[in-house]
């Protein structure tokens, strides 16, 4: 039978008149948790900026039509150099063609597949941006811009003009940043381009485009679908690529699989395209997370030195408890109740400390030219960490409070009575 | 017969420094309403007897009794319930727990032993204040009363549950002459008006002689 009261009762006048005590402890456990979140949130924030940099540009499955050349040979096919070793040398691409065989009946089926959240049409085309006599490599990228609106944050990226003005153009195009800096152009100045062909037309700049990575907005810009492919003399099923955007990220390795054996084309799926992307990621999180635990676990050492020793100070109150009629159960229980309300107070506090201190790092300016859309420290504030956080509090402060409290268990109070 | 307390055949030795026989065949009783003290030189192990008897000492052979029920073997918690329920106890240095208040120390084995409501063991701790004369010092703190005024408390204390039987090692050992007589006129009291047994651990002849009954111990054995 425990009586929680009287025990809490004495747990409580021991903290109480052990304020100091008490108070360095609780701290102890505040400053551990509070930097937990506070490391946490930061770290996972700026994680997240990085990875979605590169993520919301590249789609979950990407369907285009590889060069290549084919996998069996045509000598391969002669029955009579059946059994002999065959050498064919100045091996040749496939002939085909760079658009996707059946571009709009696979779209379709994409868009009504119930695992697919969006799919959208590009079309891809080197051409080259003419300023004066120079002439400057490029790609010009034909889309939906609304859909891939929806489905990506290109919309972020259009610093100048927005994505309605560009499928209200006709021959509009977005302008990569880079490029418009090198020609000075800017939005409403007009730009001429020519294909490889060397078919030259002009468009008007409705925007300005920068992702944030160099390489790109030095070459690449966007226009509508059809602008493209009416500037490249193509029928409106030519699209060379398909960007597949799915409900669950996880699926896509399999899905890619099947998209590829299924329509006889290249799939790529997220995974296999920033493979490295993900190590990166993953090996900041575990720098992350060995911090945190690193803080914990010392805060940790000091509730079980603080507990340690105001067990050895109470070492007569313990005696005489025991001679009253408590049992060591009980004693141990007083000194775990201790532990444990200085764990939820630190705990709590430490939360709080966590939270306010990621707010302020939230409204620290931080503006860069490669991320236009960031004006502050990102800081992620998933409800799981502070679930961990104080988890961890509990847990550590259980550990912590344990070692000692068993030591108070099993004093022998006639030994402390006796003075021996 | 009607013990109280009663021991058969109690063994024990000391492991360290060197093996050391301590108690050799204790064997002895205490009624009902008995006032008896025991005596002896330093060494002599009475008060490693009374440990045992108070059930806190465990690591002995033999067997004991408490109103005639087997002790010996029992678990740990069941011992702190007996001792709780049955067994008040007095040291020589008052040992309170001086952070909390005088009224709260009283109360502490009631609540504890938790068979009554918070305030009728408040009541019961102010009239046991009362008897000992020291209502007034209730709500002070422990730490802030003197050290006649403490083994009062004391005293207070072991009696808030009416256990079977007081037991004190060398209660009056650390009071002036004053303090003592004023702590034996107590125990004399409760003897004769609460018919409460005690066992007394002491020094002090003059406090032995007075008492119902004398246990003299010489080297671990009972003189008779």
């Amino acid at each position: 039978m425990i009586n929680w009261k009287v025990i809490l009762n004495i747990a409580k006048t021991h903290l109480l008149t052990k304020m100091k005590s008490t108070v360095t402890a609780s701290l102890g456990v505040t400053f551990g948790i509070g930097a937990y979140i506070t490391l946490v949130s930061f770290m996972t924030g700026l994680n997240e900026m990085l990875d979605s940099l590169i993520l919301n540009q590249t789609p979950h499955i990407h369907i285009y039509n590889e060069i290549e050349p084919s996998d069996e040979q045509p000598i391969a096919l002669y029955q009579e150099f059946e059994d002999a070793f065959n050498v064919v040398n100045s091996v040749k691409p496939k002939q085909s063609q760079k658009k996707i065989h059946n571009g709009l009946p696979i779209l379709n089926y994409l868009k009504k597949d119930e695992k697919v959240y969006g799919a959208t049409p590009q079309l891809r085309a080197q051409i080259f941006y003419l300023s004066g006599s120079i002439e400057l490599g490029g790609n010009l990228v034909g889309v939906d811009i609304m859909e891939e609106a929806r489905l990506s944050n290109i919309g972020d990226y259009i610093v100048e003009g927005t994505a309605q003005d560009l499928k209200n153009s006709d021959n509009g195009i977005l302008l990569g940043d880079g490029l418009a800096q090198k020609m000075s152009l800017k939005k409403g100045d007009r730009v001429q381009i020519s294909t490889i062909k060397g078919d030259v037309f002009p468009l008007k700049i409705v925007g300005i485009y920068q992702s944030g990575i160099a390489e790109i907005d030095n070459i690449q810009s966007y226009a509508n679908l059809k602008t493209v492919q009416r500037i490249l003399g193509e029928a409106q099923n030519y699209i060379t690529d398909i960007n597949v955007k799915l409900y669950d990220i996880n699926e896509a390795t399999t899905m890619a699989k099947s998209l590829g054996k299924q329509f006889q084309v290249k799939a790529t799926s997220i995974n296999e395209a920033n493979a490295q992307f993900e190590t990166g990621s993953n090996i900041r999180n575990l720098i992350t997370y060995a911090v945190s635990i690193t803080l914990l676990i010392v805060a940790g050492f000091g509730i079980y030195n603080i507990l340690n020793m105001l067990i050895y100070e109470k070492m007569k109150d313990i005696a005489i408890l025991k001679a009253i009629g408590f049992s060591g159960n009980d004693v141990q229980l007083i000194f775990m109740c201790q532990a444990m309300i200085i764990g939820v107070l630190g705990g709590i506090l430490g939360l709080i400390v966590g939270f306010v201190l990621s707010k302020l790092i939230d409204n620290v300016a931080f503006e860069t030219e490669a991320l236009p859309t960031i004006t502050t420290y990102p800081i992620d504030y998933d409800i799981w960490y502070y679930v961990i956080g104080i988890s961890f509090a509990l847990i550590s402060t259980f550990v912590a409070g344990w070692l000692p409290s068993n030591k108070a268990k099993h004093i022998d109070p006639v030994r402390i009575i006796r003075g021996t | 017969m009607d013990f109280v307390l009663e021991t058969k055949n109690i063994n024990k030795y000391f492991d360290q420094p060197v093996k050391f026989h301590v108690l050799k065949d204790i064997s002895l009783g205490i009624r009902k309403g008995e006032f008896a003290s025991i005596m002896g030189k330093s060494g002599s192990g009475k008060s490693t007897l009374l440990y045992i008897l108070s059930t806190m000492d465990t690591d002995y052979t033999g067997e004991l009794f408490l109103n005639n029920e087997l002790i010996t073997g029992q678990k740990h918690g069941k011992l702190s319930q007996i001792r709780n329920k049955n067994i008040g106890f007095v040291f020589q240095f008052h040992y309170l727990l001086s952070e909390f208040s005088v009224l709260e120390n009283v109360m502490l084995p009631a609540k504890k032993l938790g068979e009554k409501s918070l305030a009728e063991i408040e009541h019961d701790a102010m009239e046991k204040l009362r008897m000992l004369d020291i209502l007034k010092l209730a709500h002070q703190r422990a730490s802030r009363i003197s050290g006649g005024e403490k083994q009062r408390v004391a005293i207070a204390r072991a009696l808030i549950n009416n256990p079977a039987i007081l037991m004190g090692d060398e209660p009056t050992g650390n009071l002036d002459s004053h303090n003592s007589e004023n702590v034996f006129s107590i125990f004399k009291r409760l003897k004769e008006e609460e018919d409460l047994s005690l066992l007394i651990v002491t020094h002090d002849e003059d406090f032995a002689k007075r008492t119902d009954r004398i246990i003299q111990m010489e080297d671990g054995r009972i003189l008779d």
